[in-house]
């Protein structure tokens, strides 16, 4: 197999890094050995065809796939200094440091203020003034503030596809992650949402580490500084974007970018 | 919905690179034409040095363009602007690399007494440099009218151009001693036409990118053309 994986960084630079990672569902192999380094303060891109293991390995950098039974996954994730793919870590404290954004919208069946405060209460914070301060600020960050001050309370579930998905961004970055992983957040929106979320993590990139999946391609050109290419649980190409979209290494990469794959 | 903000910042840096660029070959024009006249070897060395430096930024600009294309897929009039930068870059390049061609002259006749003080050469210069620094304010402002007087402007380069190779000749004919000389400034003032016709081409991206029409305001009508008796 011919793989290219040409980001290797300064150890300051890095959010995140897996080390020889291995995913497991029973006997299916679904990553392999997987190394790499994600950039600080920056997007990366993961894609790639349905099914090479974007979701698999995205959901590891938090210990998601901790929720599903048949999964092994061997090897380091090093985050913080420490290896979190090991049995004594918090996964309460690395969710928080790290959030996650579905496909799909899925806010709480409650109001858009209980939303964003859901977490911060299980954190234990209490006190109403700060609530309120966290639910404005996360709100204004997801540029979401304007569209729904007068109706904090009422039912998440009336806002439209595209709020919805800003209300999860501001979900998940009200408990002050240092790193969002998004898988495909915005393949359940219309162009005009979409584009209004591709502009937001364009601004978020300031204050986060941004992961994202996206099996649109184009996305990936438009918003990410990395893309990583994906095939079958391999780590196929790895690079700045603007190489991989101008001249990547491997052939495989190449007729993926120009849509001539498979 | 593109992400607006980000491209548009992209073409912010872009549009920053080439008035860069802009300045330096109109930099170079400048150090070009003194050099010449104070006969300055050190500052002909420097417009070469200069000239690697606007190279090098025509490069970077190129590799902007080709990734903004690959990765926003730009369309209409922001697919204008990026091929409009594309074409223009070769076009500054090559003035600064006529910059370049007459500083090869200058250091080669340095140690020599010039045939004759230089007069319509400087003033030539002088209006070519105008041409040039129009058609990048012209781009940086994206003003057709400036765009169209700079094409206009090209038939005061190329008369001087028809009276300095005249008066030149003439020079031969009357004393074959100063050949080496006169040939030498014929070849200036060729370069500093084609720096003219560079603007021009210049102006009429200009143009292209805000009417989307691409007019040849270039070359003169080559059917007019006589045989010298
Ligand atoms: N919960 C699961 N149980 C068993 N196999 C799974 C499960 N989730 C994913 N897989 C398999 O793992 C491979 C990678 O899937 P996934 O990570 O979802 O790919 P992608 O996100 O790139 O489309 C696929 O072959 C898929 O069928
Ligand atoms: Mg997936």
């Amino acid at each position: 197999m011919v793989t290219c994986n040409n980001i290797s960084l300064d150890q300051k630079d890095i959010a995140i890094e897996t080390r020889d990672l291995n995913i497991y569902y029973g006997s299916k192999h679904a990553i392999k050995n997987l190394s790499m380094q994600i950039k600080k303060l920056d997007i990366t891109a993961f894609i790639g065809p349905s099914g090479c293991g974007k979701s698999t390995y995205l959901r590891a950098l938090n210990r998601m796939n901790d929720l599903i039974p048949i999964t092994k996954t061997t090897g380091k994730i090093l985050f913080d200094g420490i290896n979190i793919n090991d049995k004594n870590v918090d996964l309460a404290t690395i969710r928080q440091k790290i959030g996650m954004v579905w496909q799909k919208p899925n806010p709480f069946n409650k109001s858009i203020y209980e939303n964003i405060v859901f977490a911060l209460k299980y954190y234990g914070i209490r006190q109403k003034q700060i609530l309120d301060e966290i639910v404005e600020d996360s709100l204004r960050k997801v540029a979401l503030w304007d569209e729904v001050k007068d109706r904090l309370h009422k039912s998440a579930l009336a806002l439209s596809g595209g709020q919805q998905q800003r209300l999860c961004i501001a979900r998940a970055i009200a408990t002050k992650p240092e790193i969002l992983l998004l898988d495909e957040p915005t393949s359940a929106l219309d162009p005009i949402s979409s584009g209004k979320i591709e502009e937001l993590l364009f601004e978020l990139k300031q204050d986060y580490t941004i992961i994202i999946v996206t099996h649109n391609m184009q996305q990936a050109g438009r918003i990410s500084s990395y893309t990583a290419f994906f095939l079958l649980g391999d780590l196929i190409e790895y690079d700045e974007t603007n190489v991989i979209f101008t001249n990547p290494v491997v052939d495989k990469t190449n007729d993926y970018i120009m849509g001539r794959f498979g | 919905m593109v992400s607006r903000h980000y491209f548009d910042l992209e073409l912010e840096s872009l549009h920053q690179d080439l008035v860069e660029m802009g300045s330096k070959v109109q930099e170079s024009i400048d150090n070009a034409i003194n050099a010449l006249k104070n006969q300055d070897v050190e500052l002909s060395r420097q417009v070469f040095k200069n000239d690697d430096i606007i190279d090098e930024l025509e490069h970077k600009i190129e590799r902007k363009c080709i990734n903004l294309i690959a990765r926003q897929q730009p369309l209409a009039k922001d697919l204008r602007s990026i091929s409009t930068a594309l074409k223009i870059i070769t076009d500054m390049e090559r003035i600064a690399d006529h910059s370049a061609d007459i500083c090869e002259l200058t250091i080669k006749m340095a140690d020599q007494k010039y045939i004759k003080p230089l007069i319509d050469i400087p003033k030539m210069a002088e209006a070519a440099k105008k041409m040039v620094n129009n058609a990048i304010h012209a781009y940086v402002t994206q003003n057709v009218e400036l765009a169209e007087k700079v094409c206009a402007d090209d038939d005061i380069v190329d008369d001087y151009f028809v009276k300095v190779v005249d008066e030149l000749r003439e020079l031969i004919r009357e004393n074959p001693d100063v050949v080496y000389q006169a040939t030498n400034f014929i070849l200036v003032a060729k370069y500093l036409e084609r720096m003219g016709d560079h603007a021009t081409n210049i102006s009429e991206w200009v143009i292209y990118n805000v009417t989307g029409v691409h007019k040849d305001l270039n070359h003169d009508d080559l059917t007019k053309i006589k045989v010298n008796k």
